[in-house]
């Protein structure tokens, strides 16, 4: 028992030092680089205000997954979920907004499960369709809806209010002085802290509280265990009595309901309208955590972090981004020096080359464009996805239909 | 005799199934917005049958029909390259600023073009079937963000001062024109201009077909497609057939925009059209992945989009049309699998049958 309590103790830290150490090495960087603006604490509100709706995409995508169904129409369930909410939002208020969202997402994932666990249909299939009819959707709905409203048109509704920011108190007065001192990297802690703890949306405290309430009930309940099982291995878990087709039904629900409430998180929070073409591949990005965070959902919160500040970074200085590089090269040799210690075969190779490549990038070019920022999240996916595979465990269930009378 | 006439007509009952089934709900829809199906329908039927409407679907057709095959070679594979989109704007950008840059005889500038298109997009799909083959990194994942990876490379090249330029008097940013010994006539007929390239992407169907039905690698493919482990028992190297069908089928992809440059832009800008690949993907589910399936799911797609292109007049909004080729999608999908369980059932039961016969047999 008390080797238990040990253990989580370790992972707690190690959590912590993790974070912290980040941080740290992000404040080293932005004062060697001279970026201050690295982490200013803009640039951490913005990551939070980009990373929640990833997060949420990506928890959708992790219900999905683990209950082994791929969703590749959490990309078509935000943008129902932005179209809801903006529609609810502008008449009745946000938060009526964020349930129509919810609402919207989840029937489309229970659409989902429909196709996949009921008739059998390709999971990438149905995704395919989902997105496909999710688009249509939008756009004939804001015709017929958001046309002569005002403000709004058949690509954007009427302005949405927004939802209400908080602030721990007494926060301010304390760490303001502290953040704009200067002292290297004091001061760099202290805005970050102002910039998570200062002005958050209701919304984004209510996505951190969704990952740890996800991952209770994924890895603390009977029910999140019947789920994983289900996942993994349907036809073990129906002969011990777990129905897999209702847990999967109930996990595409939630899937598609996470993927609303992101969609509602575009809307009302990062901004204050529905446009067509908002979600902007969000969804997908939200299933590259899913694969980032290793099928975890603490780790994937990690992941959407990561995501969320090369995409707040991309509306930021030119240099600042440059400083991103040097970030990236350092987390290589990182993962480099990790996987030689852990003696993953041949992985540190790779890891060294894209290390080294980027440090001499660095060096070298000095700049990095834009354009280049904007798809740093997939090519770290990439990277991650194929150096990486070793460690990767997917649940094994994935894209297999299951019925009782065709067990292969 | 019989019996193949009896399946054939229940792989056709499926998509007309569900077109009826589309146009049932769309008739609905239109009804609760409160239009008249009865009258609309009539509009829409004469507007889409003009000479210059079906000469703009022949067209969008080329297109899709392109972009349906190439996802039809990769699911005859179980492979999801829903990287289309990507490869095929990479493809044809760089296409588009190869053929600018040279000049050659006509015939042979043109072949150059093509063979640009198709080799950037096999390449570009190549990283996805490496992947899948050397690092068992699913398809799906890696198209997804090879996908964006080509929309930063293009916004990156396509500025001036790189690889395009500003177009006078607009806001559009584009590649230098193609000479006109890099151009594809069109064909004249009455109604207008139609896309040269339509009979190469007949050839490439027929070529398709051909190489499915006629040779040992099609052969070994379709094996594959049925069952992976099954093949792979049989001596079919699944790997090389994984990797060899995605760069089939981004080579493919990389067409998709050839009728487009060569038959009318000639130049790759801001304006040209994306997003094929969800569509390239729906229709090749349309058309079950058959060289002629996919020509009769890119004419339904391209017909539906021009015809609706009348509702606006009508008062209607025309984007009930993508609703109703959702429902298609959807509905076809399932109506498929219906399909394949009562086919599943009808052949146990001949087993069945056939077995019971032989024990009789076997007794006697």
């Amino acid at each position: 028992m008390k080797i238990v309590q040990l253990d989580r103790f370790n992972v707690l830290r190690s959590w912590w030092m993790k974070a912290l150490a980040f941080v740290a090495l992000l404040s080293i960087v932005a004062n060697v680089a001279g970026t201050p603006d690295l982490l200013s604490r803009g640039a951490v509100e913005a990551s939070l205000r980009f990373a929640a709706p990833i997060a949420l995409a990506g928890l959708g995508g992790l219900w999905a997954e683990r209950s082994g169904v791929l969703n590749i129409g959490l990309e078509g369930m935000m943008v129902i979920g932005t179209w809801m909410g903006a529609w609810a939002g502008y008449q009745w208020g946000p938060w009526v907004g964020v349930g129509a969202a919810i609402c919207g997402g989840a029937l489309f994932g229970m659409f989902h499960a429909l196709l996949t666990v009921t008739y059998g249909v390709d999971q990438a299939v149905s995704g395919i369709a989902i997105n496909v009819a999710a688009l249509g959707f939008g756009r004939f709905l804001s015709s017929v809806f958001f046309e002569g409203t005002p403000g709004g048109g058949i690509s954007q509704s009427p302005r949405v209010p927004q939802i209400e920011t908080v602030s721990l108190p007494g926060l301010e007065p304390l760490l303001e002085p502290v953040a704009t001192r200067g002292v290297p990297i004091v001061s760099d802690f202290a805005s970050v802290l102002l910039g998570a703890l200062t002005g958050v949306s209701l919304l984004t405290i209510l996505t951190v509280a969704l990952v740890v309430v996800s991952w209770w009930l994924l890895f603390r309940t009977s029910f999140g265990l019947r789920l994983r099982a289900v996942g993994e291995n349907p036809a073990a878990a129906d002969s011990l009595g777990v129905s897999p087709n209702r847990l999967r039904y109930a996990a595409l629900t939630v899937s598609g309901a996470f993927a609303g409430l992101g969609g509602a998180f575009l809307v009302t929070v990062a901004s204050s309208i529905y446009r067509e073409g908002q979600v902007a591949g969000r969804g997908f990005i939200g299933l590259a955590t899913v694969i980032f965070g290793n099928w975890m959902p603490g780790r994937l919160a990690g992941g959407s972090l990561l995501f969320g500040f090369t995409d707040a970074l991309r509306t930021r200085q030119e240099a600042t981004v440059t400083a991103l590089v040097l970030v990236g090269a350092i987390a290589f040799a990182y993962l480099a020096i990790r996987s030689m210690r852990r003696d993953d075969g041949r992985t540190w190779i790779g890891y060294a080359v894209a290390a080294v490549g980027l440090g001499l990038w660095y060096m070298a070019v000095g700049l990095v464009p834009s354009e280049f920022v904007g798809f740093a999240p997939h090519l770290t996916t990439l990277l991650v996805l194929s150096l990486g595979h070793q460690s990767l465990r997917p649940p094994a269930g994935i894209g297999v239909p299951y019925r009782r009378s065709e067990v292969t | 005799m019989s019996k193949r006439w009896e399946r054939v007509a229940l792989q056709l009952a499926a998509p007309a199934l569900a077109l009826v089934f589309a146009a049932a709900l769309a008739a609905v829809i239109l009804r609760l917005t409160g239009a008249d199906a009865g009258m609309v329908m009539p509009e829409v039927l004469a507007f889409g049958s003009t000479p210059a409407s079906l000469v703009a679907v022949v067209n969008k057709a080329t297109t899709y029909y392109l972009a349906g095959i190439a996802g039809a070679i990769g699911f005859r594979m179980l492979l999801f390259n829903i990287g289309i989109d990507g490869q095929y704007r990479l493809a044809v950008f760089t296409a588009a600023v190869v053929g600018a840059a040279v000049t050659l005889p006509a015939i042979l500038h043109v072949a150059l073009i093509m063979v640009v298109a198709m080799v950037v997009g096999a390449l570009w799909a190549g990283i996805a079937g490496y992947l899948k083959v050397a690092r068992g990194v699913s398809e799906v994942i890696s198209t997804i963000m090879l996908n964006s990876i080509a929309t930063g490379i293009i916004a990156y090249l396509l500025a001036p001062g790189r690889l395009a330029e500003r177009q006078a008097g607009s806001n559009n940013i584009r590649t230098p024109e193609i000479p006109a010994s890099g151009w594809i006539p069109g064909i004249e007929v009455e109604g207008g201009t139609v896309f040269g390239f339509v009979l190469g992407a007949a050839l490439l169907g027929t070529g398709f077909w051909i190489l499915l039905n006629k040779t040992r690698f099609g052969f070994e493919l379709r094996a594959s497609g049925l069952s992976l482990r099954a093949a792979a028992v049989s001596g079919v190297n699944s790997r090389r057939m994984i990797f060899i069908t995605m760069l089939m089928s981004g080579a493919t992809a990389g067409l998709v925009g050839i009728p487009q440059l060569l038959g009318a832009s000639h130049q790759y800008g801001l304006d040209f059209p994306a997003g094929f690949g969800f569509t390239g993907l729906a229709i090749a589910i349309l058309g079950r992945n058959h060289p002629f399936g996919v020509a009769l799911g890119a004419l339904l797609w391209a017909w539906l989009e021009r015809s609706a292109q009348v509702l606006d007049l009508m008062g209607v909004s025309r984007e009930i049309v993508t609703i109703m080729q959702a429902t298609i999608v959807l509905s076809v999908v399932v109506a498929y699998e219906a399909v394949r369980r009562v086919n599943l059932r009808r052949q146990q039961r001949l087993v069945g049958r056939a077995s019971v016969d032989t024990a009789k047999t076997v007794v006697a």
